[in-house]
């Protein structure tokens, strides 16, 4: 199982506070809308994830869990 | 192939094209014959199903742009539990392209026989034919070829007709969906994708008219005889707008592979010299005019170029044209046809359109090509749909294209050759109720 961050690009409004919570994967555009490393999220990090996600005000920022590729 | 042996296996889906009006559905059967699973109620599923695997056989890939094979998506529709629905797209949003209204204003049989063939392989129960609200020709003559139908009971699904907004996303898949449930008509957030939940939350099949076209003559001959035409990667024949600085412009069917240098001789040659050619419509790729007698017409040929036919247009920049000009009309014109819902698109294409419109002004600030490489990036692959990204690749390629142009311009500001008319047809803009808030 590996975790992955995702934006809706549709619904997001770039409040931006998903890159002040979780600086190490999400930095922001020239417009502040958030630009997510497409890794997968590190174990240590998941929380952190968590957190940015039900801080978005508009609920854009996505945590999704992934089964592993066949 | 010889140019002989090739002149009689093409035209295919032109075949007996009437000048003016429409084929009717006894021309239709005379030319092509009667669709082998039988008319109406006496529609032979098992014959239905064995379509979608020649389909698969005959390589058969979409053609309103994307080249996603055909067999893939009625599959996907055809394992669903619900019963699905089939949507035949002319949406047709590419300004340059004709060949989806022409294949539905002249032989509307085609297509209809083709969306009736998927419905039935795929088990659905409903086929709409969607065309954009302006296109009256297309109308008219798809309400005539359901009245013959009716009369004849030939069709064995329910078919209708729908009205779609004149926009350039409005044949966009998510989009299509969105519309037809009552809804903005505008992108959404995929998956789920229109074949897992689409209309009424129904599994829906969404195929390009040229698609269905193609998918009713190979249910008349088969794979094999599909792919008599064409390269291995690409097989069969397409339907190509020319359009441009060409002797006669318009819409030809062409073997996949087939030297474009061929095809504009037979359209009696450029009108002069050829400045660029773009490939692919407003999310294709230019490429320099003096490609025009080397490339040749298929996915593999224009790879290593980085261009696709799309939904097969190629369109001849005139020398006379500002290369400059044209590309920053059309720049603007994709910036203010955006579903205006995501920012980094919205943003993005206003910036890269601003900045083009700057450079051709000979007033934009040193390092501006290097921000609209840097903005271009930041919109690539950051919206819901392909727009922005189908947008960087026009602007990029004219970029390159257009280079001494556009340092010209930078430093002495507007040619003379800014003010004429534009080469490319340029729609009004539509502008949406909703917009990006900020």
């Amino acid at each position: 199982m590996s975790t992955q961050l995702r934006v809706n690009p549709i619904t997001c409004e770039a409040h931006g506070l998903c890159a002040e919570l979780l600086p190490e994967m999400i930095t922001l555009d020239d417009w502040g809308y958030p630009i997510v490393d497409g890794n997968p999220v590190a174990p240590e990090l998941v929380e952190h994830a968590q957190r940015a996600a039900a801080a978005c005000p508009t609920l854009a920022l996505l945590v999704q869990r992934r089964q592993p590729q066949r | 192939m010889s140019a002989q042996a090739q002149a009689v296996r093409l035209p295919r889906l032109l075949s007996g094209t009437p000048d003016q009006g429409q084929m009717s559905l006894r021309e239709h059967l005379v030319i092509h014959g009667e669709i082998p699973a039988g008319r109406g109620r006496r529609h032979k599923r098992g014959v239905a199903a064995g379509l979608i695997e020649s389909i698969e056989r005959a390589g058969l890939c979409g053609r309103g742009g994307a080249a996603f094979p055909t067999a893939v998506k009625m599959r996907a529709v055809a394992k669903e539990r619900r019963r699905g629905i089939v949507i035949a797209n002319g949406a047709e949003g590419e300004p340059a392209s004709l060949k989806d209204g022409l294949l539905l204003e002249a032989l509307p049989h085609l297509v209809l026989d083709g969306g009736s063939l998927a419905a039935a392989a795929v088990g659905a129960s409903e086929l709409v034919v969607c065309v954009p609200r302006s296109a009256s020709a297309a109308r008219q003559s798809l309400t005539q070829a359901l009245r013959e139908r009716e009369r004849e009971r030939y069709d064995s699904v329910a078919v209708r007709l729908e009205l779609l907004p004149d926009r350039y996303l409005a044949g966009q898949e998510s989009a299509l969906v969105s519309h037809l449930n009552g809804g903005p008509g505008v992108p959404t957030l995929t998956p789920p994708m229109p074949f897992e939940r689409g209309v009424q939350r129904r599994p829906t099949l969404i195929n390009n008219v040229e698609t269905l076209a193609h998918i009713a003559l190979i249910a008349r001959h088969g794979s094999e005889w599909f792919r008599e035409l064409g390269t291995p990667g690409q097989p069969g024949s397409a339907l190509l707008t020319l359009a441009g600085a060409i002797e006669y412009p318009g819409v030809y069917e062409i073997e996949h592979g087939a030297p474009l240098g061929d095809l504009i001789e037979a359209a009696g040659g450029p009108t002069g010299e050829i400045k660029a050619l773009l490939l692919g419509g407003y999310s294709g790729t230019w490429l320099p005019g003096l490609l025009a007698y080397t490339l040749s017409l298929s996915a593999e040929h224009l790879a290593p170029y980085g261009a696709v036919l799309g939904p097969g247009i190629v369109l001849a920049l005139s020398e006379d044209a500002c290369g400059v000009a044209e590309t920053a009309r059309v720049a603007r014109w994709l910036s203010e046809e955006t579903a205006g819902q995501c920012g980094p698109c919205v943003h993005g294409l206003n910036a890269i359109a601003t900045a083009i419109e700057e450079l051709q002004a000979g007033t934009a600030a040193s390092g501006t090509e290097q921000r609209i490489a840097r903005w271009a990036s930041m919109a690539q692959r950051r919206g819901a749909c392909a727009h922005p990204d189908g947008a960087v690749r026009f602007v990029s390629s004219a970029l390159n294209v257009f280079a001494e142009e556009l340092a010209e311009h930078a430093r002495h500001g507007p040619c003379d050759a800014c003010e004429r008319p534009s080469e490319l047809p340029l729609p009004a803009p539509t502008r949406l109720a909703a917009a990006v808030s900020r």
